[in-house]
């Protein structure tokens, strides 16, 4: 070969090559899911990572055994981290559309899922015969998922938010464990004694960044009989006598009492992570929260109990509730969409199998007896099996959670555009936490006039 | 009809034809492009590079400035987005508190690594070790320098690095992150640690191309060291100076990664809420892709004036 002709094939290859390597990283598979042969491909994301060595067996053993009865069906399962969701991540997905065919979301998600264009209306194919136990799943989670009278999501988990406490802090400060506080003037007096056992220890924690601190912001004030916006979604409903108190009473126990430890402006793992090195005598939280305190930080589940989330002077008014469920991404054949529901009736809502398999859960230490998921309505069948079935394979003391279990708090849902409003919120509670000389007026007024003009843009 | 012929006048001798004199052969496109193929086929590797992981981006991303998608239907906004973004009471805070970083970046991480080259430039010996010692902080990640920071050296408690040292020395202790008003410094202090060694080895460089004998002559003259900085070392190093403070503008100004780590946000009440970290809150927590264009879109028209006026006045100097 000669050398211009040599030049020339070097070019052309070089060019060829960039050419496919920029083509492959934008090539969308034409593969509907399905071939000749009636099988059915369905990619599934919240595999749970390499790290969760049980829970990543059991899942695939689940995708393993599904496969086998249903052999017409293949799951592909993708991981999105130890959380499955992570909102940057799942903004940059559904921006991107790069979600799986059956995609994790949490209940505040809805709006965003719509607003990308990337959901489908299910409402056509769920039913009894594709989910058998779909009659039995409280209507008040399916409304969640629900928009224009069309629903978009299967949920498959739900939790409510109690006071959550460490027993041991609370026997060593000579506290009642079987007595915890019912009112925000006992937690306050409960908080002031755990503090005083020294060694950097909160008697109360609280959140106030990356929009946790609105997060909780919202359930306290659930508690004092208040609301996040108004009853149309579409103004601030905070900036009021009980908002006010809200933080009020932090402000007391930040820096009246001084018992909220010198450490704030924290997120959703460092308050934890206090917790599993039993630094924090009492914080709100879901009954999951104590499982990620195990878990992932160390903790022990005997230390840690729950009681009913306390009220202003008597019992709460109310409490938050939010929960999870899976999307379909738009496009999908009805095969696809059936095969879907059938692997989340399978490992997501079958008593007895998946989530349920308290059987498999028990000996591996995953906690079983938790009040969680709450997922079926009160005196349904699957209820009662699932009860059943949680009670008979127990491995955590399910005294702890009786107090929360037996005092039921109304729920009630999150605001609209949730997050967004959260992170204007977060700076209402971090004003608290940490200036003495916060102004609560003027930290509601900004907070305020912020959500207000959100909700006006996004009207 | 008599053909006649003018007879070829003769070049004179001796001097060649200057090439730049010469009037260009014209050449197509396609000529030049088959002449110089592989050089070409590099070049187009480079600009689709530059294409779909550059002006691609930045060019969707105006686009998405003036757009809005709901229920995935894209339609065309104008300003809105922007009026929107610039009502935001977030969006001035935002601006405010990166401007003020931006000045305390500029007092500090710009001038604080200059008089460490100086001095790291008189020592005449260990001055390998000491360059590496300076240098050492930017080779740690800064994720983990700053969770170093957070953790050790400004925890608010007594136990911290630097309120341990405040203790002994009999000072009041500070709440760090946790206070308003040292969010900002403190964010300072943290990225000048971070950053110095690279402009520390920079202003060496550049010191140490200014010949010897303008000292000499500044001695002689009986300057002083202040002197022989303001009259030597300052004008020989300007062009450097001018760039790293550039460069140093259009990098804090673009300060995210101490918010987001050391303030878990947007800090005590905002204080930490910096322009970038504005756009990731737009854009990845409040569901406001188009939102987020646009703060990123005025944020690029800022720093281009910035660098406007950069090339102006180095245009000027040379």
């Amino acid at each position: 070969m000669s050398v211009p002709q040599y030049r020339k094939a070097a070019a052309v290859a070089l060019v060829a090559g960039l050419g496919l390597s920029l083509t492959a990283c934008s090539t969308k598979s034409d593969d509907k899911g399905s071939n000749a042969g009636g099988k059915v491909t369905i990619t599934v994301d919240c595999q749970p990572v390499g790290a969760q060595k049980e829970l990543l067996k059991n899942w695939n053993d689940d995708v393993a055994e599904f496969q086998k009865q249903n052999p017409d069906i293949t799951i592909k399962s993708v991981s999105v981290g130890e959380q499955c969701n992570n909102p940057p991540d799942f903004t940059a997905r559904l921006a991107g559309g790069t979600v799986t065919d059956v995609f994790y979301g949490y209940m505040t998600d809805l709006q965003q899922v719509l607003d990308s264009g990337q959901a489908m209306d299910i409402s056509p194919h769920v039913n009894k015969d594709a989910i058998s136990t779909w009659d039995s799943v409280d209507p008040a989670l399916k409304e969640v998922f629900t928009d224009g009278g069309k629903l978009y999501a299967v949920p498959v988990k739900n939790y409510s938010m109690g006071l959550v406490y460490n027993k041991a802090l609370f026997q060593q400060a000579g506290l009642d464990v079987n007595n915890p506080p019912k009112t925000w003037a006992e937690v306050r007096a409960a908080a002031k004694k755990i503090s005083a056992l020294g060694n950097g220890i909160a008697g109360y924690s609280e959140y106030s960044a990356g929009n946790t601190g609105g997060w909780h912001f919202t359930s306290l004030l659930y508690s004092q009989g208040g609301q996040v916006l108004t009853e149309d979604g579409k103004k601030a409903d905070f900036n009021n006598a009980m908002g006010k108190q809200v933080l009020q009473n932090l402000k007391d126990m930040r820096y009246g009492d001084n018992s909220m430890g010198a450490r704030q402006l924290l997120q959703w793992g460092d308050l934890l992570t206090n917790a599993g090195a039993g630094k924090v005598g009492m914080f709100i939280g879901a009954p999951d929260a104590t499982q990620a305190i195990v878990s992932q930080f160390q903790g022990k589940f005997q230390d840690w109990a729950m009681a009913p989330l306390p009220g202003q002077d008597s019992a709460a008014k109310g409490t938050l509730g939010g929960g999870e469920g899976y999307f379909f991404k738009k496009d999908l054949t009805p095969e696809q969409v059936k095969a879907g529901l059938k692997w989340i009736a399978y490992q997501k809502l079958t008593p007895g199998k998946g989530q349920f398999d308290y059987a498999r859960a028990k000996p591996q230490n995953y906690p079983v007896g938790l009040p969680q998921p709450l997922l079926f309505a009160n005196g349904s069948d699957a209820q009662k099996q699932e009860l059943e079935l949680r009670k008979a394979n127990a491995n955590v003391d399910t005294t702890n959670f009786a107090l929360f279990e037996a005092t039921p708090v109304p729920i009630k849902g999150e605001p609209r555009n949730a997050q967004a409003v959260y992170a204007v919120l977060d700076g209402a509670m971090s004003g608290v936490l940490t200036n003495p000389n916060s102004n609560i007026d003027a930290l509601l007024k900004t907070a305020e006039e912020k959500v207000n003009q959100l909700l006006a843009a996004e009207s | 009809m008599a053909i006649t012929t003018v007879p070829e006048t003769p070049r004179k001798p001796g001097r060649p034809p200057s090439p730049y004199s010469a009037r260009p052969q014209r050449t197509s496109l396609g000529r030049k492009v088959r002449d110089n193929l592989t050089g070409h086929a590099f070049l187009i590797g480079a600009v689709l590079c530059f294409v779909v992981f550059s002006w691609y981006p930045m060019i969707r991303g105006i686009v998405m400035s003036f757009q809005r998608t709901r229920r995935g239907e894209t339609t065309w906004v104008g300003w809105d987005n922007y009026s929107r973004i610039i009502a935001d009471p977030s969006f001035w805070t935002a601006w405010q508190n990166t401007f003020y970083f931006t000045v305390l970046a500029l007092a500090l991480g710009y001038v604080v690594p200059f008089f460490v080259a100086i001095l790291l430039n008189e020592f005449r010996h260990a001055k390998g070790y000491l360059r590496i010692l300076v240098y050492l902080p930017v080779m740690l990640p800064p994720a983990s320098a700053l969770f170093l920071f957070k953790f050790y050296a400004y925890d608010p408690s007594e136990a911290g690095l630097f309120n341990a040292i405040l203790k002994a020395l009999h000072l009041p202790t500070s709440q760090w992150m946790q206070s308003p008003e040292m969010t900002m410094p403190a964010m300072v202090v943290a990225s000048t640690w971070m950053n110095m060694g690279g402009a520390v080895l920079i202003y060496l460089a550049s010191l140490q191309n200014i010949p010897g004998e303008l000292y000499e002559a500044a001695e002689l003259d009986g300057a002083g060291i202040w002197r022989r900085i303001v009259h030597v070392t300052i004008p020989q190093t300007r062009l450097i100076l001018a760039l790293l403070a550039m460069l140093q503008i259009v990098a804090t100004m673009q300060l995210f990664i101490e918010p987001l780590i050391l303030a878990n946000g947007a800090g005590a009440e905002d204080s930490a809420t910096s322009v970038a970290y504005l756009i990731y809150q737009h854009g990845f927590f409040q569901n406001d892709l188009n939102g987020a264009a646009a703060l990123g879109v005025i944020m690029l028209v800022v720093l281009a004036g910035f660098s406007a006026v950069y090339v102006r006045l180095t245009a000027k100097q040379d």
